[in-house]
């Protein structure tokens, strides 16, 4: 079984929900990656999506952006990012890792090549935001073959004909976008959200992490009353903008990300 | 001619799901499938409807001011002393360049779909003002995405827009040209997706894009394939246009696709050399990847990264290209090559000189590679640029490099 599929199973045997926060590896620089990795299970964290750094990332608030240009001044690219997975993994061998990226480092790296490594470093589900199942092709089944899981968006705007496209390629967890913008925008409408959570379920049984504009304790509850996880990013990536050392990075998130377990759990 | 290209019918691509062969595709976040979706249904539709046809046509004819005369260049001619050089004037068209025949046909599939907002992303200005004219025609709300670095080296056309009622952002991320502005109109139509429509500029972008900017830029190259029949009575032997993202090219070479003795050359920014790191010039120095919604050559490095680009004109100085270009560089039917700064400027100031016809840098990186080029074709032979725009928009530009300061 892979490791997002045992968390996942664990958490419901607990009658727990997933918190899964995101940053950029990286940033705001290289040497706090993995220590802020570990300080992050420690608070709570269930599932780790880590942002690889990309020139392009379009779907980004200006939060993200910014880690992102960080992550790049740092030189830190997809290979680092695996070779901080791989550090990590000396220490913690159950804890999920999902990459969070753009198509383009992974396809000049190369499908399968990028699958071998990937694996070999420990990630154990890829979430490609410009790669719709159309564009995947074959790269879901390689993912699989190397024990990886494909992790899709759902947006707001998918129709419910795509929503069975996209269930039926799925493994790991489906992604639901919250709203209509790009990460860290705007308040959500909890009611609507929930509706579309509840769509998606009357259709697959694959779990549902939901994430963009999930920012306070408050939000994080709200979206595990009806989903499998909540994914926080801008605002953890935002706190730690301006850490000099890991210990920085550290003593800026944990207590927020403590904050969130308390909430998710009550 | 390749034999592979005997079998390709031009005329059946991109395929259903908006490939050219592995190129183009719809590398998009799941948000903006459906809107896609939306727009190549509505596209479909209104291409087969005739009202529809009438409407574009007749905005063609009496707002832009088709057809643009195919006009032979004869003391150019003479002063290089090759090919007859005649030159497609775009730069008459309303606003002065190729790029309103896109933004009329876009804006009326805007107003079919019953969309009240236009985005668009703009480089040199040009795509900005075309879309900024057409919107302030239909009194649509209008919102212009600019690299800051553009902002500033093209504000006589920042300031065009503004008076054209739109609003000019400027983009500061990235590299902050056209490769950023269009990340930022693509942030904005995932944020406002219900109510806008998003005019893309050249013949890139998640698919349709590509197929309906490229269908509607083609009235370039069936008008000079009929005028160059009746002027000289035959076709021409090549054809020439830049190509930044590529949507005057392609423009002017679709309907010459399956003439096979019409040779085509897309010219690329070389900037200052394709062998230093200033250029813009994918096809010739890149390679395949995946970027604003296609598969296409890029400019990236080996971690993926786009790199930055360069060109003296912003209307190229971007780091990929439509995947139709790639796809007709893959088969060979068409020829890319480069141009550098240095002698586009030169064919800017002898065009000027020469002819009376002042070009926009864009349109002097074409007029570079013709210069070369008629030079080993036979006197007799017929050469076709795309003077895909005029050059006042770029006189601050040249009069920098000259030392002079206009204010």
């Amino acid at each position: 079984m892979s490791r997002i599929a045992a968390c996942m199973e664990q958490l419901k045997a607990q009658g727990k929900k997933a918190l899964v926060p995101y940053f950029v590896s990286g940033d705001p620089s290289i040497d706090i990656t993995v220590p802020l990795m570990h300080a992050m299970v420690e608070s709570g964290a269930d599932i780790l999506e880590i942002g690889v750094p990309f020139s392009d990332p379009a779907a980004e608030g200006p939060v993200i952006q910014l880690a992102h240009e960080r992550a790049l001044e740092n030189d830190v690219s997809l290979s680092d990012t695996l070779d901080l997975i791989k550090t990590f993994r000396q220490k913690d061998n159950t804890t999920p890792i999902v990459l969070m990226g753009y198509c383009n480092p992974v396809e000049i790296m190369g499908y399968e090549n990028f699958a071998k490594l990937a694996s070999a470093a420990g990630v154990d589900g890829l979430l490609t935001v410009d790669l719709p199942p159309e564009e995947a092709g074959d790269f879901t089944e390689i993912l699989r073959q190397h024990n990886m899981d494909n992790i899709f968006l759902i947006a707001p705007t998918t129709t419910t004909q795509r929503i069975k496209l996209i269930a039926a390629q799925a493994s790991g967890y489906l992604y639901y976008v919250s709203l209509k913008g790009v990460t860290g925008a705007g308040n959500l409408d909890f009611k609507h959200v929930g509706e579309r959570v509840a769509l998606i379920k009357s259709i697959t049984d694959v779990p549902i992490c939901v994430g963009f504009g999930i920012k306070d304790p408050e939000s994080a509850k709200q979206i595990a009353q009806f989903a499998e996880g909540a994914v926080v990013g801008s605002a953890l990536v935002d706190r730690m903008a301006s850490a000099k050392s890991a210990d920085e990075a550290i003593a800026a998130t944990t207590p927020f990300l403590q904050s969130l377990r308390q909430a998710i759990d009550s | 001619m390749s034999e592979l290209e005997d079998s390709v019918d031009f005329a059946n691509f991109p395929d259903k799901s908006g490939h050219f062969g592995v190129y183009g595709g719809r590398f998009v976040s799941e948000t903006l499938v459906s809107a896609l979706d939306d727009l190549t249904e509505a596209y479909q539709r209104l291409s087969q409807d005739t009202e529809f046809q009438r409407e574009l046509d007749d905005d063609l004819a009496h707002y832009v001011g088709r057809p643009s005369p195919l006009y032979f260049a004869e003391r150019w001619t003479h002063k290089i002393g090759g090919a007859k050089i005649y030159l497609k004037r775009e730069d008459l068209n309303h606003t002065g360049a190729h790029k309103i025949n896109n933004t009329v046909g876009q804006a009326l599939l805007a107003k079919a779909m019953g969309k009240t907002r236009i985005i668009a992303e703009t480089g040199a200005g040009q795509h900005g003002v075309a879309t900024a004219t057409v919107a302030a025609r239909l009194g649509l709300e209008c919102v212009v995405f600019m690299g800051e670095v553009d902002v500033k080296r093209q504000a006589l056309n920042v300031y065009r827009m503004k008076l054209l009622g739109a609003r000019v952002v400027s983009v500061t991320s990235g590299s902050k040209t056209l490769k950023d502005a269009m990340n930022e109109a693509m942030r904005d139509w995932v944020t406002h997706v219900d109510d806008t429509f998003y005019i893309i500029g050249t013949c890139a972008g998640p698919h349709p894009y590509p197929m309906l900017v490229r269908d509607f830029q083609s009235i370039i190259g069936r008008e000079a394939r009929q005028q160059c029949l009746a002027q000289t009575g035959r076709l021409p032997d090549a054809l020439i246009a830049c190509v930044g993202g590529g949507s005057n090219a392609i423009g002017l070479f679709h309907p010459f696709l399956k003439d096979e003795s019409v040779a085509m050359y897309g010219v690329e920014a070389a900037g200052l050399g394709l062998d230093t790191k200033d250029h813009a010039a994918p096809i010739c120095k890149g390679k395949p990847g995946v970027l604003h919604g296609n598969r296409t050559y890029l400019m990236s490095d080996e971690n993926g990264q786009i790199l930055h680009t360069h060109s003296v004109s912003a209307g190229l100085d971007y780091p990929g290209v439509g995947p139709e270009h790639s796809w007709l560089a893959d088969l060979g039917r068409v020829n890319y090559v480069a141009a550098e700064d240095e002698e586009s400027l030169a064919a800017f100031r002898e065009l000027t000189l020469v002819e009376g016809i002042m070009p926009a840098l864009e349109s002097s990186h074409a007029l570079a590679y013709a210069r070369k080029h008629a030079t080993t074709m036979d006197k007799n032979d017929i050469l076709i640029v795309n003077l895909s725009g005029r050059g006042d928009k770029d006189i601050h530009t040249v009069a920098n490099i000259d030392g002079i300061s206009i204010t």
